[in-house]
């Protein structure tokens, strides 16, 4: 049982939570990953880590709600405990000595980003950040990204934060403002990373992305995160979880996440019912 | 003496037909009665061939006889002493190619149903409560082991008997290594991996799980910063083996390791009530013909398959698998394809494997292990719809060891380099045993590993000790 210690609601839909998890806080990396378990008869669910501090013993992650397993995870509150937490899993980040890296985050994958950057910013290394979100009440750790990043670029959708765009343009406008770039590190939805890899690829800069396959044991004993990286199939689980971006068949990936469509959809559904007959019933019970 | 009935007393088994739809044991076990009988059919050999036969030496003519004497309890005691998990072995060791395979009686009959005897007096344990133990006096040392599985569990049972202080750290949330995450439910219930999980942490055996060695502690720490003086390492060889064909990669192709996780470890067939799922379609195809392929195929049935079927690029003679699981999955309707070699997954035109195109083989010259090798027969391509594949070709050791620990040796398919009868490698205080040195083998060469190497540490650490009360 790994108890947490803090949490704050980010968004409607995102979470933070500090766990307390003294080897992980101790042995993590940036870049690396944990595998979740919320309840005893819960999924495995793989979390990049955000955060670590070896001191306090503290692993901190973002969730972010899609179904139901990250539903009942962002129910638990402080004091409570996540059932089971494993890593650091994954490859660490391969942070650069020199040269200039931009990090970009779309949704939770702000809070990603932020453990790379504190990496880089620890090695002196310069380093730009740009995170997207639809509209400024949904931009993520603001703070804590500025207080990391050489030079911070918030790009919104209808304009309400930062730059009114997609943050590839944001990013594309970086790339072609003279200022020298040398690696680009991207993590969020899929579409997102997609979208990077197809605007750093013309101009031939390093572009590594976080993969996010289903997952199981996180260990390399399943096979379930098998993506086609260079022609070549990689675990993303022991090969990864980053890789180069030009190399991946995103088209694979995509296709082979939905494999449980189905399956997701009524456990979000049961989750839902199970929910309001719950509220209900706390409603009736302090009803006079 | 007795006239011996020819044939072992028949194991009562569920019906093939209901059975193939639940996930409960599927053998039932003797009772005292059928127990003692099948004791009475062994003719006390002079030469006790079917010890010779068992990889840890059990002396299993003594055991039968003091189990014809109705002394359940001293036939266990007299068990254990050489292999601590009798009722996991009495239930999935091959007895066809051990002890039972050198049985006298076997000769001319039915062999004696050692392994049937074996699961009795464990499960006669479970029933009445054991004997209590006696652990040695606290030696003041700490071991770690490493990795849940037969192996691990073996070297720190016997470990915490002499006297050790003793951590198991396993990288999955549950323990047990493939005794939980691989073998199913119908033929290993968890209740009984349980409740020997259970008796060892009773014994004071601490075992800390959600800890990936390497990964969250690294050897150097176990042995440099929590004073831990000797590690046993028994990982398994559990990285699954793909046949890199065109199409492995479309949805629902899974490995034997992933679907019976999902099965057995995530609890998957009685989703929704555990929240991971599991795919089995219509038609199935099992890729393989080991203990893991019958596993996954029956495991198939039970997940409402309508067909599934072995294919398999050698003959029913190359098989594997044990021969009883072989037979029960016959009866419970699954189909082989011998002499058959998948060649591409077909896609269904969104992304979802449809058909498998495979190519028949023959047998021709013997290879290095004296197995026929397979070979195409020209022009016999033909393809077999299905919904679901399951690839159960083998596994490899996981290569997350080795890349995370320096200054092990490691042969040249991955494994550690560990001496046979000490289990020591190249690192003084490191020792392994099971599948990670052997490769995929059986729960009793682990398990026996296990206890070779437990003796091993108990030499090097008692050597230890002189030397510190020397100095
Ligand atoms: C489906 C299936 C069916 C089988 N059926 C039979 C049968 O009927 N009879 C038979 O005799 N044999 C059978 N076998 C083979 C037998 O199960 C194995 O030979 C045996 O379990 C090996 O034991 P082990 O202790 O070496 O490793 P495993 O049982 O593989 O256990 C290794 C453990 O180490 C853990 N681990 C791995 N890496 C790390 C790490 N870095 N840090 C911490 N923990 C780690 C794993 O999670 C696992 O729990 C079967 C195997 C499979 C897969
Ligand atoms: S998650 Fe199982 S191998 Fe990667």
């Amino acid at each position: 049982m790994f108890e947490i210690l803090h949490t704050r609601q980010l968004t409607p839909v995102t979470k933070l939570f500090e766990v307390a998890a003294p080897l992980v806080a101790k042995a993590g990396r940036p870049g690396q990953f944990v595998i979740l378990r919320v309840h005893g008869h819960g999924e495995r669910i793989p979390v990049t880590i955000t955060d670590l501090d070896p001191q306090a013993g503290t692993v901190t992650v973002v969730i972010q709600e899609v179904g139901a397993t990250s539903k009942m995870a962002n129910a638990l509150a402080e004091g409570e405990r996540f059932h089971d937490l494993a890593g650091p899993l994954g490859e660490p980040a391969p942070l650069r000595e020199k040269g200039h890296v931009v990090c970009v985050g779309g949704g939770f994958g702000a809070a990603a980003i932020l453990s790379i950057l504190k990496g880089l910013k620890a090695k002196a290394t310069h380093s730009s950040a740009i995170v997207g979100a639809r509209t400024a009440e949904l931009v993520i750790l603001e703070d804590r990204l500025r207080d990391a990043a050489d030079a911070l670029h918030i790009c919104t959708d209808d304009g309400s934060a930062g730059f009114k765009g997609l943050v590839t343009a944001k990013l594309e406008e970086l790339i072609t403002s003279g200022e020298p770039v040398d690696e680009i590190v991207a993590i969020g939805p899929m579409v997102m990373m997609r979208a990077v890899a197809a605007t750093t690829a013309p101009h031939g800069i390093a572009t590594l992305v976080s993969l996010d396959p289903i997952m199981i044991d996180g260990t390399g004993m399943c096979g379930a995160c098998r993506v086609t990286v260079d022609g070549r199939t990689q675990f993303a689980c022991i090969d990864g979880p980053l890789f180069d971006a030009t190399k991946i068949d995103f088209d694979e990936l995509v296709r082979r996440n939905k494999t449980y469509r189905d399956e997701e959809e009524a456990a979000l559904h049961r989750y839902e019912q199970a929910h309001c007959r719950a509220e209900e019933a706390a409603a009736a019970a302090t009803r006079p | 003496m007795p006239v011996i009935s020819p044939s072992k007393t028949p194991m009562p088994v569920a019906d093939a037909k209901e059975r193939a739809k639940t996930f409960r044991e599927v053998n039932f076990g003797y009772d005292p009665r059928r127990a003692m009988q099948e004791a009475d059919r062994c003719l006390r050999c002079q030469d006790p061939t079917c010890q010779t036969g068992c990889p840890v030496n059990v002396p299993i003519r003594e055991v039968i006889h003091l189990t014809s004497q109705r002394r359940f309890d001293d036939a266990l005691a007299l068990i254990k002493r050489f292999n601590s998990l009798p009722g996991v072995c009495g239930r999935v060791c091959p007895q066809e190619n051990q002890c039972e395979g050198r049985c006298h009686v076997g000769d001319r009959f039915g062999p004696v149903g050692i392994g049937y005897i074996e699961r009795f007096l464990a499960d006669w344990e479970r029933l009445h409560g054991s004997q209590p133990v006696e652990k040695a006096e606290p030696k003041g040392q700490k071991v770690a082991i490493v990795g849940s599985g037969p192996s691990g569990l073996t070297a720190a049972g016997d470990l915490n008997h002499m006297g050790y202080d003793v951590t198991v750290f396993e990288a999955l949330h549950d323990a047990g290594g493939v005794l939980r995450y691989g073998i199913p439910e119908f033929r290993l219930p968890k209740d009984v991996l349980d409740d020997e999980i259970n008796a060892l942490v009773r014994a004071g055996v601490d075992i800390q799980c959600n800890v990936v060695f390497g990964k969250t502690l690294t050897l150097d720490q176990l042995m440099d910063e929590m004073g831990y003086e000797a590690v046993f390492i028994g990982t398994g060889a559990g990285l699954p083996r793909f046949m890199n064909l065109p199409g492995e990669n479309l949805n629902g192709i899974y490995s034997s390791n992933e679907f019976l996780t999902r099965i057995n470890l995530m609890g998957a067939y009685r989703f929704p009530d555990y929240d991971t799922p599991v795919k089995s379609g219509r038609r199935v195809a099992v890729i393989g013909a080991g203990n893991t392929a019958m596993d996954a195929a029956r495991c198939a049935m039970r997940a409402g398959s309508e067909e599934v079927t072995v294919v398999y690029r050698r003959s029913e003679a190359e098989m594997t698998a044990r021969v009883e699981e072989y037979e029960h999955a016959i009866e419970e309707g699954v189909q082989f394809k011998w002499l058959n070699n998948p060649i591409e997954f077909i896609d269904d035109g969104n992304g979802w494997v449809s058909g498998m195109r495979c190519q028949r083989m023959e047998l021709g010259e013997p290879d290095e292990d004296g197995r026929r090798r397979p070979v195409p027969v020209p022009d016999s391509e033909f393809v077999l719809d299905v919904n679901n594949v399951i690839v159960s070709i083998g596994t490899s050791p996981n290569p997350l060891l080795s890349r995370t620990t320096p200054g092990l040796d490691t042969t040249k398919w991955g494994g550690l380099v560990a001496e046979d009868d000490t289990g020591q490698t190249s690192r003084e205080g490191v020792f392994a045993g099971g599948d990670i040195v052997t490769g995929s083998a059986t729960v009793i060469l682990a398990a026996g590993a296990g206890k070779r190497a437990a003796s091993a540490i108990d030499t090097y650490l008692s050597q230890k000790r002189g030397e510190a009360a020397e100095a």
